[in-house]
């Protein structure tokens, strides 16, 4: 992927769409949520503390397996661009960028393996937010990798643990295992055919709750929905994980039937709305990263339902990763202002469609229909 | 936050409905909501943190009217001994300052525990710490014996092989 643009790949494994349902299920990711003993966390917690917690995950870096060989980002150390580039790749939280505030605090870090799709956020809410991020929809698999990491961690680190409440945590709706698995869906039909809400209401009665792209606080664009657990407590990890799993699995079964539902009894319309997003997104000089989302996701349905043969899911999660502003303005190697990005991303996807995009001319078989055989 | 509809109580229940591929939220107070045929879900955990916090500990129960089951909601709670946060610093934010902070304020987090996960007893991975009293040591082996059983029932042997080599890993050599 380096040859794209001269940005390092680090937390882009997931894009390859090599997992099961990429079309539909962008991408798993799990974190766990733990603390050290000893120091306070969160808003309460100094200076002295963070750096405390720093200096003893730096310390143990290198006993431990799976993060051997990382690299360890300071925020606080960073130019504004580097850290939104990992702001875009969810490889970090706003909280942790010090996007809503003063910019990040002194000791926040993050921890990222060279070889593996594994993170670890220092000094965000909690003292460790460790995490994983695969393609498609791979729960059990996210969830041993990141439970070895812990596994090693906890051998070596002292977590703060209670014989009753579990792995203690900031915020008490973490507690317990400290567990968050959610799942990055793309729901067009769901939401063309006006069943989302049904689907969404259904899933708060389920013990699961869903966000937009970024996570807590943000808005659903492009019809993709995070889905995940809401308790992390009174139930085991692997329940949390099979649960999520099932469900899941049923939301993919009810977008599926409701395309059924679209290419039976709103064919034209539905090849239309794919068709000109495929236009715009082909030729337009300008797109807003809002916009390019909406068609993205009319691109999307049409690759998935093979009314666009020859775009590849891969080429769409490019697209929708390397369309923001950060990583717009590192490939051009300068700021951006708003129309300059605008102009940036639409020249980046008509650039990947025209390379990537192949999709055999569908006036032919319109004129074969209606036109006799070409003699020839 | 008050109810969109009456305008008078509070909102417990938030509904986001997809209108026209625009999504609106909807936040409306028990009563309305039954009326418009919405069931309150079976799940405690669907209403925010901030909605429990308000309901609990320090002045006893008049707002929300559903906590008055627990005495110890209206005692007095000191300041946490470690870090200095008090309850209604707690109750503010939302956030602990330590993890001490959970002993000292225990009562009344088991209490929201139970409304917010529907209970507060903790059925994940049993942790050891690195340096293990035998006491904690035997909790873990118990704990995993027990996960063992499980697997088993559920015939998930890879994962039952697993928890077995983690168990003689801890368990002393005779």
């Amino acid at each position: 992927m380096s040859d794209l643009l001269p940005i390092r790949d680090s937390g882009l494994g997931w894009l390859d769409a090599s997992g099961e349902h990429s079309d539909m299920v962008l991408s798993t990711r799990v974190r766990l949520a733990r603390n050290l003993q000893g120091h306070a966390f969160g808003p309460r917690a100094r200076l002295n503390d963070r750096t405390a917690v720093l200096e003893q995950v730096k310390g143990v870096r290198d006993r431990v397996d799976l993060l051997r060989n990382s690299e360890v980002q300071e925020l606080s150390e960073m130019d504004v661009r580097p850290r939104r580039i990992l702001l875009e790749r969810r490889l970090v939280s706003r909280d942790l960028v010090g996007e809503n505030g003063s910019g990040p605090a002194r000791g926040t870090a993050v921890v990222l393996s060279p070889d593996r799709p594994l993170s670890v956020m220092v000094n965000e809410e909690d003292h460790l937010r460790l995490q994983t991020l695969f393609s498609g929809l791979r729960l059990r698999e996210a969830w041993r990798l990141l439970d070895s990491l812990d596994e090693e961690l906890g051998k070596e680190l002292a977590y703060a643990y209670h014989h009753e409440f579990g792995f203690l945590t900031s915020c008490p709706t973490n507690v317990g295992t400290g567990l968050r698995a959610s799942v990055l869906m793309h729901l067009p039909a769901l939401v063309l055919t006006k069943e989302i809400g049904k689907v969404l209401q259904g899933l708060s009665q389920v013990g699961l709750t869903f966000r937009g792209l970024y996570g807590e606080g943000s808005e659903v664009v492009g019809n993709f929905f995070q889905l995940s657990n809401q308790t992390t407590l009174g139930k085991s990890e692997e329940d949390l994980v099979d649960h999520l799993d099932r469900i899941v699995r049923q939301v993919i079964q009810y977008e599926t039937h409701a395309r059924q539902v679209l290419l039976r009894d709103a064919a034209s319309v539905t090849e239309d709305k794919i068709w000109r997003a495929y236009g715009l997104l082909r030729y337009a000089r300008s797109l807003s990263f809002e916009e390019l989302m909406n068609l993205l996701s009319g691109i999307r349905l049409g690759a998935s339902l093979k009314l666009l043969p020859g775009l590849r899911v891969y080429s769409l999660n490019k697209i929708m990763i390397f369309t923001q502003s950060a990583h717009l303005e590192e490939a051009a190697g300068r700021s951006l202002s708003v129309s300059e990005g605008d102009a940036h991303r639409a020249t980046f996807v008509r650039r990947i469609l025209s390379t990537e995009g192949v999709v055999p001319p569908d006036e032919d078989s319109v004129d074969g229909n209606a036109s006799p055989d070409p003699t020839g | 936050m008050v109810c969109q509809n009456c305008g008078s109580e509070n909102a417990v229940i938030h509904l986001t409905q997809i209108v026209d591929q625009e999504m609106k939220t909807l936040h409306l107070c028990e009563a309305c909501a039954a009326e418009k045929g919405l069931e309150t879900s079976s799940v405690p955990e669907s209403f925010p943190l901030t909605d429990f916090l308000a309901q609990m500990g320090g002045k006893g129960g008049e707002a929300g009217g559903t906590s008055g089951d627990d005495p110890e909601d209206s005692k007095p709670v000191g300041d946490c001994s470690f870090c200095g946060l008090s309850f209604s610093d707690f109750k503010e934010s939302g956030r602990l300052g330590c993890p001490h902070c959970w002993s000292s304020f225990e009562l009344h987090l088991r209490g929201l525990l139970r409304r917010v996960h529907g209970g507060s007893q903790h059925l994940g991975k049993v942790y050891l710490s690195p340096d293990p009293s035998v006491s904690e040591r035997e909790k873990r082996l118990e704990a995993l014996r027990k996960k063992l059983r499980r697997a088993v029932e559920i015939e998930d042997f890879e994962r039952a092989a697993e928890i077995r080599d983690e168990i003689r890993t801890l368990e002393p050599v005779t």
